[in-house]
């Protein structure tokens, strides 16, 4: 049934320019309402994904076959009104009025308006119309209206609005066609209704100079007081609800998941097993990049001439390389369970349960996961800030991340402890080892709320933005939606992080690489011991001696000083640097410093001989358990991450903050470690 | 009354949204405007958020938040 008259054009119509190359069309809609899904429909894999310049706005567009065109099909982020003064609302409202550059104004908005949700859903379409551009309703979860008895009327409802309205069953393909159909004749026809909640002043403004109405308090709500009523209208004719007291299938399950005591049990439980898996089902793609990386290393090495390009493609790009690709399978996980958990709607169940005691912190409810995750990994943890909506709140989440103590520093802990502190009890029976792996852990944590609080005091410093959050219905999620924004995720981690890591790795790689040490003066310790031991014995020699006289080596003269107070010499300026690439390379440096050999792990003996046997000129100790721990503490609150950097720089898309975070953990981790180290000095001395 | 003396469960009508900020903004864009009926479903432990029920769907605020609603008798 045809339910628009074409012919008499409403005054507010605008005429486009027709010589526009493409047809451009915006996809916009409520959180939840199904938008991902059907623009995945509309796109296939034909989609890209960006930034906006300047913004970490996530910027979505992919190509929709329209009959004979391929138009751009821009996602806009879910919004629940365009008026809002942050971030996402402010971009799309620039998309709606082609203030984005290569950008054109779009020929047509479709709206993904979730059947269950009809009245506030359609407040945003009456905003999207007031751009004047022609709107089509895309009406989507339709089966599950059917199943809560909601009979909606599509031809009336889109009769009485005005506006094409479309049943679409993304998932399955069903009411593509016809969206197509309409859509292709909104863009030649141009038109859009006429705003009659809207005064006559008010159809006067400009949405390019929006402002002025989101700061006139009194004309807002009237404004906002008017679209509702218009829709309730709209509403009542056209949709027949049958009155039921019995309460929602999602209320049901909540009865439980929101339970004051229980939900958060099963929470906690929930988290656990999250983490769980992401540690345990990651370990073998892990290992087997790991082994694969090495195997390619080898490969290479063998087949490549000698000389500095094949060390520079084996030690320096594939190791780089591999060392960012080995992140992927914890990378994708915890994105297949951020999916799930957002898709099913028990993230903001989460949020709720959570807001009060995050609260009190100065951070958002949602910041949990995040920062839960980074325990695990800090790089997988910044990328789950995405799902933080307020920018600052995000930003103060992505900056205290790093702090949370990851697997990486395991490593450095393990060593320090079992060298210097096995066997030892507090108490009598609690090891002290433990105890002081608790303690790492706690400082962490505490200098990450403190330093949270502080950001979002000043520099962060924003009015508490409102809580209020929808808690979507409980639905199953789309598979093939969580697949996609998996692999999405992980792609853009690859593609960006990868640039920055291989680039660090490059420098690294030379600082320990040149200059070349050529070292034919070795004089085998033990005389008597066979030609292997002798040729390895020689072979640590000369590694130790090149990395001695390379410029990483003279770099840790050069910072000597600057450590001293630190109870570091500066072989443990070399390990510090080169460290920087990754917390565990602290193990693998020191031992080829201490000539044991660069395979030696946190658990060979000869390595924490080596490092109990050190000495300096004077004769005294260079490790003492105070230097052991001066080290740990150094490692829980430095940045020795050149990943986590990357990941910083591109979630922020902000090398300002990046360097300022590189900046205040350094300078906290420098002041920590001489607070631990002169302190301890008094006591023992 | 203000929302947060409704008892759970109950509806109410709600008659205005007290004061000009983000917050009170934000409440009516998600629809708590006059003359929208409300009902409270739960609070979450601790007292705090507090889950409600209006148009259709479901939505989450802080006490503090639900104190600029007030609501009829």
């Amino acid at each position: 049934m045809k339910v628009l008259e074409v012919e008499s054009r409403a005054p507010e119509a605008e005429s486009h320019p027709t010589n526009k190359s493409q047809i451009i069309i915006a996809l916009a809609g409520n959180p939840n309402a199904g938008k991902t899904t059907l623009f995945n429909a509309l796109t296939g894999l034909k989609q890209k994904v960006a930034n906006y310049p300047g913004v970490t706005v996530e910027r979505k567009e992919g190509v929709w076959k329209l009959g004979d065109a391929a138009a751009r099909l821009i996602d806009l982020p879910g919004l629940y009104s365009l008026d809002v003064t942050s971030i996402d609302e402010q971009i799309s409202r620039d998309v709606l009025t082609g203030k984005i550059e290569n950008l054109a104004k779009p020929d047509v908005v479709i709206a993904a308006v979730d059947a269950t949700n009809l009245e506030r859903n359609l407040y945003l379409v009456t905003q999207l119309l007031e751009y004047k551009i022609p709107v089509v309703i895309a009406l989507t979860m339709v089966d599950l209206a059917e199943k809560q008895s909601l009979e909606i009327d599509t031809e009336k409802l889109s009769e009485l609005l005005q506006v094409p309205v479309v049943a679409v069953k993304a998932a399955q393909k069903q009411g593509i066609d016809e969206l197509s159909e309409k859509t292709l004749g909104a863009v030649q026809s141009h038109y859009v209704p006429r705003l009659s909640w809207l005064t006559e002043a008010e159809l006067l403004e400009n949405k390019e100079d929006i402002h002025l109405s989101l700061s006139d308090d009194a004309a807002a709500n009237r404004q906002i007081f008017a679209r509702y009523n218009y829709i309730s209208d709209i509403y009542q004719e056209s949709v027949k609800a049958v009155e039921t007291n019995e309460r929602s299938v999602s209320e049901k399950i909540d009865s439980v998941l929101t339970h004051k005591f229980f939900g958060l049990v099963i929470l906690i439980a929930v988290l656990l097993v999250v983490f769980q898996t992401i540690f345990s089902w990651a370990e073998l793609p892990m290992n087997l990049l790991e082994s694969g990386f090495g195997a390619l290393g080898e490969f290479a090495k063998a087949q490549l001439p000698e000389g500095v390009l094949t060390d520079l493609i084996v030690d320096g790009i594939i190791a780089g390389v591999g060392g960012v690709l080995v992140f992927l399978p914890q990378i994708l996980l915890l994105f297949l369970f951020i999916s799930l958990l957002e898709d099913t709607g028990y993230m903001s169940r989460a949020a709720f349960l959570l807001d009060k005691l995050m609260s009190k912190f100065g951070l958002h409810g949602k910041a949990f996961l995040p920062l839960m995750s980074s325990f695990a990994c800090a790089i997988p943890g910044i990328m789950a800030a995405r799902t933080i909506e307020n920018p600052k709140d995000r930003l103060a989440t992505i900056m205290v991340a790093p702090f949370m103590s990851c697997s990486a520093r395991l490593p450095v802990y393990t060593l320090m402890i079992a060298t210097f502190f096995a066997g030892r009890t507090v108490f009598g029976f609690l090891s002290l080892g433990a105890v002081l792996m608790l303690a790492m852990y706690i400082l962490g944590i505490v200098v990450a709320i403190v330093v949270a609080f502080i950001l979002k005091r000043t520099l962060l410093k924003s009015p508490p933005p409102p809580f209020v959050m929808e808690l979507p219905p409980y639905r199953l999620p789309n598979l093939r939606t969580v697949l996609q924004n998996m692999f999405n995720n992980g792609w853009m981690f690859v593609k960006r992080a990868g640039t920055v890591i291989l680039a660090i790795s490059i420098i690294l790689w030379a600082l320990a690489y040149f200059p070349r040490t050529n070292t034919e003066t070795f004089v085998p310790a033990d005389a008597n011991a066979s030609a292997e031991e002798i040729q390895k014995a020689k072979e640590d020699f000369q590694q130790s001696e090149q990395l001695r006289n390379s410029y990483a080596g003279r770099l840790g003269h050069l910072i000597e000083p600057a450590i001293a107070p630190l109870g570091f010499d500066w072989k443990i300026g070399i390990a510090l640097i080169s460290s920087f690439a990754a917390r565990e390379v602290l193990v693998s440096t020191l031992s080829i410093i201490y000539s044991v050999g660069k395979d030696a792990t946190e658990e060979s003996d000869t390595l924490k001989d080596a490092l109990r046997d050190e000495k300096r000129d004077d004769g005294s100790a260079v490790w003492t358990p105070l230097t052991a721990l001066t080290l740990m503490v150094f490692f829980v609150l430095a940045i020795q991450c050149m990943s986590t950097v990357a990941i910083v720089r591109r979630e922020t898309n902000s090398w300002s903050w990046t360097l300022f975070m590189v900046g205040y953990m350094t300078a906290l981790a420098y002041i920590a470690a001489f607070i631990t180290y002169q302190v301890g000095k008094l006591f023992l001395s | 009354m203000i929302l947060t003396n409704l008892p759970i469960g109950e509806t109410a009508k709600v008659v205005s949204i007290k004061g000009n900020n983000p917050v009170t903004r934000r409440l009516m864009e998600m629809g708590v405007v006059p003359g929208v009926a409300v009902r409270i479903v739960k609070t979450a432990p601790f007292g705090d958020p507090l889950e409600i029920r209006l148009r259709g769907y479901s939505l989450a605020m802080r006490k503090s938040e639900a104190e600029a609603i007030e609501v009829s008798e």
